[in-house]
């Protein structure tokens, strides 16, 4: 019944592009969609139906994850508060109509950037905030330990409307070996689907294979493959047309990579006030107008570090405590050896 | 002339109103469209669809372009609503004669059946067949044969392939058997109104459909083999099966759900038709001396039969339109492969969704069509 609703609302949606009428006149110095958050006093923000470390509700429905952060990032810069968000669950069919309708204003959802997301439907991908890649997951009892013992004839569960989709054809293709692909939209379908053996293997985003390896009946008796198939860099998404808004998410995210650079945390932002170095002043407001570009006040991104840490502290209690992925890999900043690396704030 | 132009006033301005709504939506999607910087076109059709599609009854491959992954989705669709017509009927005149049934097990059984499954939601029905009942069955290499050539597991049902020699030559055979019928009809027809003689046409048409194929297969150089599904093993513990015909689970979940619910409809659609023959008439058919084969077929069934098509036509598009349910269920049908990867890998909503409506309104509107024919044909003719 649940899975009607959804595709209802996805149909609603699609029919309100039709409807919804937002007249976006010449560039104001304050964008409309900063303008209509502040207004309803919350940000809508479109997560995952449930990826452990990236957007996953408790029982109590307290979202947590590195890209629900993001969201509370931009609540916390644009409304003072990081509690202050709407998120609305979507799969990965329904959710770019979801944004350019209008529902949502970020869309913040393990979703791959693409040349032809970023350039064709109306989206504008803002930074990446996970860099991930494609992987396989099989049964630990079946002896395959690399994706070169895959044979013809082998069946794979994965989600629709992904670039999963495509890469694995481009995989299987490129190795020669014939295989069935079985498609759901929801990711628990594909779990059961995969658990209860209609598929030999499952493939995804390997972040997300590590967090739905979790909810298998008994998850020891599973392996992810070594090989990765793809680049999948994830980040947040807003609709195009509001170069403000735009920048309000991009800075948010990029506030936060900054802040672990400069060792700014949440409990010892306010101190750093006093620091010596510009470019830590800069980043907690006690220097600069950084803020007055976007229509913000200066302690925006103050406000981010102190409510929701720096990317470095979610990237720690999302998904490295929870036993995810406890290793950063590329996610480690480039001072460390990884490839998080982001503009200056200045 | 006053009159007359009072008269057109209100549907001038109704035609206006009209025209002024969708105008106002056209141009408000297009101002949205254009300010987001998304095209609207159908150019994307041509593309290459890059994806691959579980099963399909045409050659499918990724190199192909999006108007033929919507091609072979669209049989997908055809396939489940043509095999859920056909089982629903079967089932559904059954169980309609069974509640008119003068044994008390027969009659119970089958109005239990009716009202059970009719009052469950489908989609839950559709869920139940495909994660409750599907997913109970066994591993390949765990399942027993059945009749010692198929195999029922959980990654699908493996039944043995036709392989055909000369296949043209045997359909020939089975046109020409029908062509045979219908002249032998015809005559037949001809024969009792001018002479009042009749024909055993039943022994004859059966006689004809059984013996012309059976000629091809002996002097037309037919012939039939069977491919039997091999199991493989793709890794130490994961099987599949090889050769034959695999039939997903989902096809199966699907068509079963289907069926036993569009069958309640159809049961209640017959034994409405039968009932609401009035007694008399077959009371009246008893007393000119035809037996009860007769009364049946000449006088209840044409009767019943024009009770029954009209709601039966309704329950058909229903079928049909209810088999985009399938997309919960990974079922490749237009739903899950057109309105939903190539919406989401192109972002075509508009084109798409529209494309899909109208897909559904002609599928829907053909069936109406045939059945309404069929309903020309038997319904009363008036001198």
């Amino acid at each position: 019944m649940f899975k009607l609703i959804k595709q209802l609302t996805s149909f609603v949606a699609m029919v309100a592009m039709l409807f919804v009428f937002t007249t976006e006149t010449m560039a104001a110095k304050k964008s409309k969609t900063l303008k209509n958050t502040q207004k309803k006093g919350f940000v809508r923000c479109g997560v995952s139906q449930g990826l452990p470390g990236f957007s996953n509700a408790d029982a109590a429905g307290n979202w947590t994850g590195v890209d629900v952060d993001v969201c509370r990032a931009v609540a916390a810069a644009v409304l003072g508060d990081a509690n202050k968000v709407k998120f609305t669950p979507l799969s990965a069919k329904e959710r770019f109509t979801a944004l350019t309708s209008g529902e949502i204003d970020i869309l913040s959802r393990n979703t791959t950037w693409t040349l032809s997301r970023d350039a064709d439907i109306g989206l504008t991908f803002v930074g990446v905030n996970f860099y991930d890649g494609q992987g396989f997951m099989v049964r630990k009892s079946s002896g395959i330990t690399s994706t070169s013992q895959f044979k013809d004839g082998i069946s794979a569960c994965t989600n629709l409307g992904t670039t999963t989709e495509l890469n694995m054809r481009d995989f299987f293709n490129s190795k020669g070996i014939s295989y069935t692909p079985v498609t759901f939209e929801k990711a628990d379908e594909v779990v059961a689907a995969y658990d209860a053996g209609r598929c030999d293997t499952y493939t995804t985003d390997k972040s997300g294979l590590a967090a739905q390896r979790i909810k298998l009946s008994s998850p020891d008796d599973h392996i992810v493959l070594p090989e990765t198939i793809s680049k999948e860099p994830l980040g947040p998404v807003v609709r195009q047309g509001d170069a403000v808004w735009e920048d309000i998410v991009r800075w948010s995210l990029n506030t936060m990579i900054e802040a672990e650079e400069y060792g700014i945390t949440s409990s010892n932002a306010d101190s750093m006030k006093t620091s010596d170095n510009p470019a830590i002043k800069r980043l907690v407001g006690a220097e600069g107008e950084m803020g007055a570009a976007f229509g913000l006040d200066n302690e925006w991104n103050l406000r981010i570090i102190k409510q929701v840490g720096n990317y470095g502290e979610s990237y720690k209690r999302n998904i490295a405590d929870t036993g995810i992925l406890p290793d950063r890999g590329p996610n480690e900043l480039w001072t460390k050896g990884g490839i998080l690396y982001v503009p200056p704030s200045r | 002339m006053n009159n007359k132009f009072k008269r057109l006033i209100p549907q001038f301005l109704t035609l206006l109103l009209v025209v002024l709504i969708f105008g106002f939506f056209t141009l408000n999607a297009q101002v949205n469209m254009d300010n987001r910087g998304i095209d609207f076109g159908f150019g994307f059709l041509k593309q290459e669809a890059s994806f691959d599609i579980q099963f399909s009854l045409v050659e499918y491959d990724g190199l192909d372009p999006y108007w033929w992954a919507y091609v072979a989705a669209l049989l997908n669709t055809l396939l489940v609503a043509v095999l859920g017509i056909i089982f629903c009927t079967i089932i559904g005149v059954i169980v309609g004669v069974a509640r008119l049934s003068s044994n008390y097990l027969i009659r119970n059984t089958a109005a239990w059946y009716v009202e059970f499954f009719r009052n469950i939601p489908l989609l839950l029905q559709i869920f139940f067949w495909y994660y409750a009942a599907l997913r109970a069955l066994p591993l390949p290499q765990d399942a027993e044969p059945l009749l010692g050539v198929s195999y029922l597991t959980i990654k699908g049902f493996y039944i043995p392939a036709m392989i055909w020699e000369n296949l043209n030559i045997f359909l020939y055979s089975i046109v020409l058997a029908i062509i045979g019928i219908i002249i032998v009809r015809t005559y037949a027809r001809k024969l009792q109104e001018n002479e009042g003689k009749q024909l055993p046409v039943f022994y004859i048409s059966l006689g004809l459909i059984v013996i012309l194929p059976l000629l091809s297969f002996l002097v037309g150089g037919v012939s039939l083999d069977f491919e039997i599904p091999v199991i493989k093993q793709l890794s130490i513990t994961s099987f599949t099966y090889e050769g034959g015909v695999g039939l997903p689970p989902e096809l199966i979940a699907l068509t079963l759900a289907l069926s036993l619910y569009t069958a309640t409809f159809i049961a209640e659609c017959v034994r409405a038709g039968i009932q609401g023959v009035g007694k008399g008439q077959k009371e009246a058919a008893a007393s000119i001396g035809l037996n009860p084969n007769q009364i049946l077929k000449l006088v209840v069934m044409p009767q019943a039969l024009r009770i029954i098509i009209p709601p039966t036509t309704n329950q058909y598009l229903n079928l049909t339109k209810n088999s985009s349910l399938a997309a919960a269920i990974a079922y490749p049908d237009l739903v899950l492969v057109f309105a939903g990867t190539a919406l989401m890998q192109t972002g075509k909503a508009i084109e798409i969704v529209s494309i899909t409506m109208l897909t559904y309104l002609s599928l829907s509107l053909a069936i109406a069509a045939l059945m309404n024919w069929y309903n020309k044909k038997i319904e009363i003719k008036e001198k």
